[in-house]
Formats: C-alpha cells, structure tokens, sequence
C-alpha cells in the first residue's frame, strides 16, 4: 500500500528541513517498488526481520493453537499435559447443536447492526453540526472523545451503576418522567438494550472523527453552488454530503462493525452475558466457554472464536476492498 | 478525491465556506454545549459517585451533586490501588517501547526501501487488526502455559503489543513514504548507509507519528481487560483494569472507591486529550483510512 507517488509531497515535510541539493530526479514516481541491487533488498527486509519474526510468533502462532484447539478434544487435563486426541469437526458440530447457537448468533447481530446503526447516525448528525464552525467547536469536539478514550472497564462500570435498578440514576430520572423503574442489567427483555446503549456510547467518537474528516474534503464551492440553486439546508445534505460521504461512510461502517464483533468487555463486565445467555454473543460464549466457568471447554470455546474470526475476516475484506475502490478513485 | 486523512497531519484543513455571521453561531454553541454535556454526563456521573457518601449511595433519588463529597473511596485507592496501577504503568510503557522499536524499522522499510513482497506483508497488517482479541488471548494462554509464562508482566506486555503493533506499523509506512525522496537521496550522497539514514534522518523526522503510536499503544495497554483477565488472573501484579473488575466482584457495595478507581484509571486519558488531542484525532483516522 505504497502510494508515494500520489501523496502531494508539499505538506511532508516542514520547509526548513528541505534537501539543498538534488542530484538525481525523483524516483519513487511511478507507485511501484522501485527494482534495487539484491543488496537493498536483503536491507529492507533485515529492517522487517523483527516485525516479521513477532508476528509469525506471536499472530500466526496463537492462531495456529487456536485451531489446533478447536480440532480436538481438549480436557483439562490433556489442555496441561498435552495429547488431546484428534477430533475433526466435532467440536464445532457440537456449538452448532448447542441450545446457545441461535440466540448466541441473534444477539451478535442484533447488537452489531442496532450498535452500528445509532453510532453512525448520531456519529454523522454531530460531524454535520460541527463542521459549521462556531465558538468552542474545536473543544467541544475534543471533548467528544472522552468516552472513546477511557478504558471499557471504566465505562462499563460507570454504565452499569447508572443502570442499577434500585440506585441507578437513569431509574431515577425515570421516575421524575412518571415512568417506571426498569430492571436494565436483570432482566431479561432489558440486558441486551443495556449493552447496546453502552456501546453505542463508546462508539460515536470514533464514527464523529472519522465522517467529520471526510466532510473536510468536501468542497465548500459545492454547498455555495447548491446554495445559489435555491435548495435548503436539509436537502444540501441529502443531495451533496451524503452521496459525496459514501465512501468514508462505507469504511466507517465496516470498521464499525469488525470492531463492534470483537466487542467483549463491555458486555462481560455489565451482564456477563446474562441473564440466562439474554445479552449473550459469540464473542462473550467464547470467553465464556473457555474462561468463564469452573470446567473450561477449550474446543468448544476455540471453535466459537474462529467463526467470529472467520466472519470478521469476510467484512475485513470487504472492508480493505472498499479502502482501495476509494484510494484508486 | 480521496480523504485521505493522514495520520499525522497537525494542521486542519481551513473551510473553505463562508463565516458565518456572530449571531448565527450563538445558538449553535449553546447547541454544542448542551449536546457535549449530555454525552459527558457519564463521566461527571462517575466523578460524582466517586465522591458520594456511603449512606447516600442508595438514596432516591440520588444526589446530583456530591453535597456531602467525601474523600472516602480516594483514600481507598491509595490504600488498595497502587500497585496495579504501577503494574499498569510498567506494562504500559513496555508496550510503546515493544510497538516502537517494532514498527519503526518496518514502516521505514515498506515506505522507503520498499521490498519485494512489502504489499503483501502491509495486506496482513491491516488483516491481523481484524482477529478478535478474545481469539487471541486464548491462543496466548495455550502457549503461556506451556512456557509458564502466565502471570508474568513481561508476558502480558508482549500480549498487549498485538494490540498496537501492525497499527503502528502501518501509520509509521503511511507518514514516512510522505517524506521527500530527496532526503534520503541526499543521505545517501553523503556516504550515510540505510541504518544510518534512518537513524539520524528518517525518525527524528518522524516525530509527530512516534507519538501518535505511543499514545495508542500506552492507551490501549493501559485499558486492556482481555489478555490481563486471561493471561494474568491472579497473579500478584495485576493491572487496574483488573484491580476495578475483582473490586466490583469483591464489595459491591462501595462504589464510591470503586468509581473513585475508575477517575484514577481515567487519568492518562484525560490527560492525552489535554496535552495531546491533535494526535488522537489523527490516530483515530489513520486506523481507518490508510493508504
């Protein structure tokens, strides 16, 4: 993904530190590795070495144990001692048939697509606002990504006190409303809105500074074209920044959502994916089935994961796909 | 055209669009400050807590404002916290030198020496920030136990490191290939060999997005909740994330020290937004919108 050669160079460097002298002409122009003496070669690659080296180590490697997991048939036992005997599918035959598959599949879905779809409408609304400059909009917007920042823990648990049934404080603003108290983090029909919530919480600054820095690169001219059309604010939005957002929508949303499959603190520490499986997803019944309980199932536990692996690759694709329609237009 | 914003570009794109008049703006401060306050009031909720009484920590309805502010739950956290939260500070450093000293070099090779086959190896860094980490922490006790290296904080910074190392390096290809070629050429001129060039010229011109890295790798090792409730459960070095988390589990009552906890572990955020916000907004992007 080198694109030098269509990056404007005059904003690379600060002009002080420009080279005096030149002797040869540019020629890393033509977007393609440049063809070096075997030597350069052996240099470049001594400088990947180390990046190399940690991530067949430390990427390939536990995924490489991951599926070796989920390929046989672990107890806790033989997890220590080693010598789990080989057992082909079974173990994700086993997740399938599990009572927990389809609430567990319509829980990640739901979570993911209501997530996706409140964080990117409140993400555009405010880009929107905040792109009219005013007093304080560079602050307030900075402000913005406090919840982004802070760590899920912190969140979480700030959520769930807000959220407690009895002291919680969005039970007791109900109550000023005449409304009554809900029960968002025990009960059943309740805990899975809760967690939405929270992560659609988390998730508006990151959808905010990514659609506000593609309103940047749409051109003032266009809204003063518009402007002199006669239409009015809501169709200028319609009719120019949307369509001309399309492709930073469309890398937003996939981003989104690959890191909203992953999402597993927020959930563990509010409900734990309860009550009864209620808020569970892939990503919380994996850990769940591995870590969660006094008798870890290793096998099932890893063949959950590479699902959620599997099924964040397919979008990461499309994601890296989109990426590149938007670079090479 | 393409947005590409670039990861570490410090100076805003000026709008090119009409100002508008004083008036005009007024309401949408006001505006502005009303939406931010709804958005923060999580935050000053936790603040507040963290400064509420224990016997008006169940009143209804609660008190807006810490009207009995006690220092209670603070004084709980210097008892109780310090040590994960020097834990955290250790494992947090160790991750950004880790994630330098890793990605550096990388994004130097991919973006100026640009081998053969450094596409495909870019390709599987933006792949490799796709895996689920939950995926990854239990691939990472597999191999822990076999080496005896849970509850170690040397494996948990290696850990935590995943979390940072293919964005680095893909921010550090993304602003070095927008240095000008002819730096280097006229390194090379001068009889300075690739190691040297990018020791003494590349990297200190690389400043802004060393930064911008740390800033991330600490954040994101500091937050971590996954690989140190797996890889580090009950070790005696325990990080805050999980100094909160068996606080929640062990007295529930308290949620003054608990969210007293939270305000602390919230400190170096608040801090990177003081001090540093142009980097975040610029890393936040540059995960998303690489060349």
């Amino acid at each position: 993904m080198n694109t030098t050669a269509r990056m404007p160079h005059a904003d690379a460097a600060p002009s002080g530190h420009a080279p005096v002298a030149a002797p040869r002409p540019f020629t890393g122009g033509t977007g393609r590795p440049r063809r070096g003496p075997r030597s350069r070669q052996w240099t470049a690659w001594g400088f990947l070495l180390p990046v190399v080296a940690y991530l067949a180590a430390f990427y390939a490697y536990p995924l490489y144990r991951n599926a070796d997991l989920s390929l046989r048939d672990y107890t806790v036992r033989s997890f220590v001692q080693g010598g789990a005997p080989f057992s082909g599918l079974a173990n994700y035959r086993k997740v399938f048939a599990d009572p927990t598959f389809v609430p567990a599949l319509e829980h990640t879905v739901l979570f993911t697509a209501v997530s996706l779809f409140f964080q990117y409408a409140a993400g555009l609304a405010l880009a929107v606002f905040f792109n009219h400059h005013f007093r304080l909009s560079t602050t307030l917007r900075a402000l913005f990504l406090v919840p982004w920042l802070l760590p899920l823990i912190v969140s979480a648990s700030t959520w769930s006190w807000m959220l407690n049934s009895d002291s919680g404080v969005v039970n007791a603003a109900l109550g000023w409303w005449g409304a009554g108290p809900v029960d968002w983090l025990t009960s059943p029909s309740w805990s899975l809105v809760s967690v939405t919530l929270a992560n659609v919480w988390i998730g508006v600054p990151f959808n905010l500074v990514l659609l506000y820095s593609g309103l940047q690169t749409i051109p003032g001219s266009l809204y003063e074209a518009a402007a002199l059309d006669g239409t009015n604010a809501w169709q200028r939005f319609w009719r120019v920044t949307f369509p001309l957002l399309r492709p930073v929508s469309a890398i937003t949303l996939l981003l989104g959502l690959v890191y909203t499959l992953k999402v597993f603190d927020i959930i563990w520490i509010m409900t734990k994916g309860g009550p009864s499986d209620s808020s569970t997803t892939f990503a919380t019944w994996s850990y769940r089935l591995g870590f969660g309980d006094l008798l870890p199932q290793f096998g099932p536990g890893a063949a959950v994961g590479n699902l959620l692996v599997l099924i964040a690759l397919v979008f990461g694709l499309l994601h890296i796909r989109a990426q590149r329609k938007q670079t090479d237009s | 055209m393409s947005p590409r914003a670039l990861p570490t570009t410090v100076h805003h794109v000026p709008a090119r669009r009409p100002r508008p008049t004083r008036r005009g703006t007024r309401w949408r401060t006001a505006l502005g400050v009303l939406l931010t306050a709804v958005m923060l009031f999580p935050v000053y909720w936790m603040v507040n807590v963290s400064f509420t009484r224990d016997q008006d920590m169940r009143r209804s309805p609660p008190n807006l404002f810490p009207v009995h502010g006690t220092l209670q739950g603070y004084r709980e956290v210097l008892d109780q916290q310090m040590p994960y939260l020097g834990t955290s500070l250790v494992v947090g450093v160790g991750t950004v030198l880790v994630t330098v000293a890793l990605a550096a070099p990388a994004g130097f090779a991919l973006a100026v020496l640009r081998p053969y086959g450094g596409r495909v190896l870019s390709f599987l860094m933006l792949v490799a920030q796709m895996i689920p980490g939950i995926i990854m922490a239990m691939g990472f006790y597999a191999i822990y136990l076999d080496l005896g290296f849970l509850q170690s904080t040397v494996g948990l910074i290696i850990a935590d490191s995943t979390l940072a190392v293919p964005f680095a390096v893909l921010v550090f290809t993304a602003f070095m290939s927008r240095l000008p070629r002819e730096l280097v050429q006229a390194a090379k001129t001068d009889g300075a060999g690739t190691v040297r060039t990018f020791w003494s010229i590349v990297l200190p011109m690389s400043r802004n997005s060393v930064v911008t890295v740390s800033l991330f790798a600490f954040l994101w090792s500091w937050s971590d909740f996954v690989f140190a409730g797996t890889l580090d459960g009950g070790g005696a070095h325990r990080p805050i994330t999980l100094g909160i988390y068996h606080y929640i589990g062990n007295n529930n009552q308290e949620w003054n020290a608990i969210m007293a906890t939270a305000v602390v572990a919230s400190l170096p955020a608040a801090l990177i937004l003081v001090l540093a916000q142009r980097y975040v907004a610029a890393g936040v992007t540059a995960g998303a919108v690489k060349d």
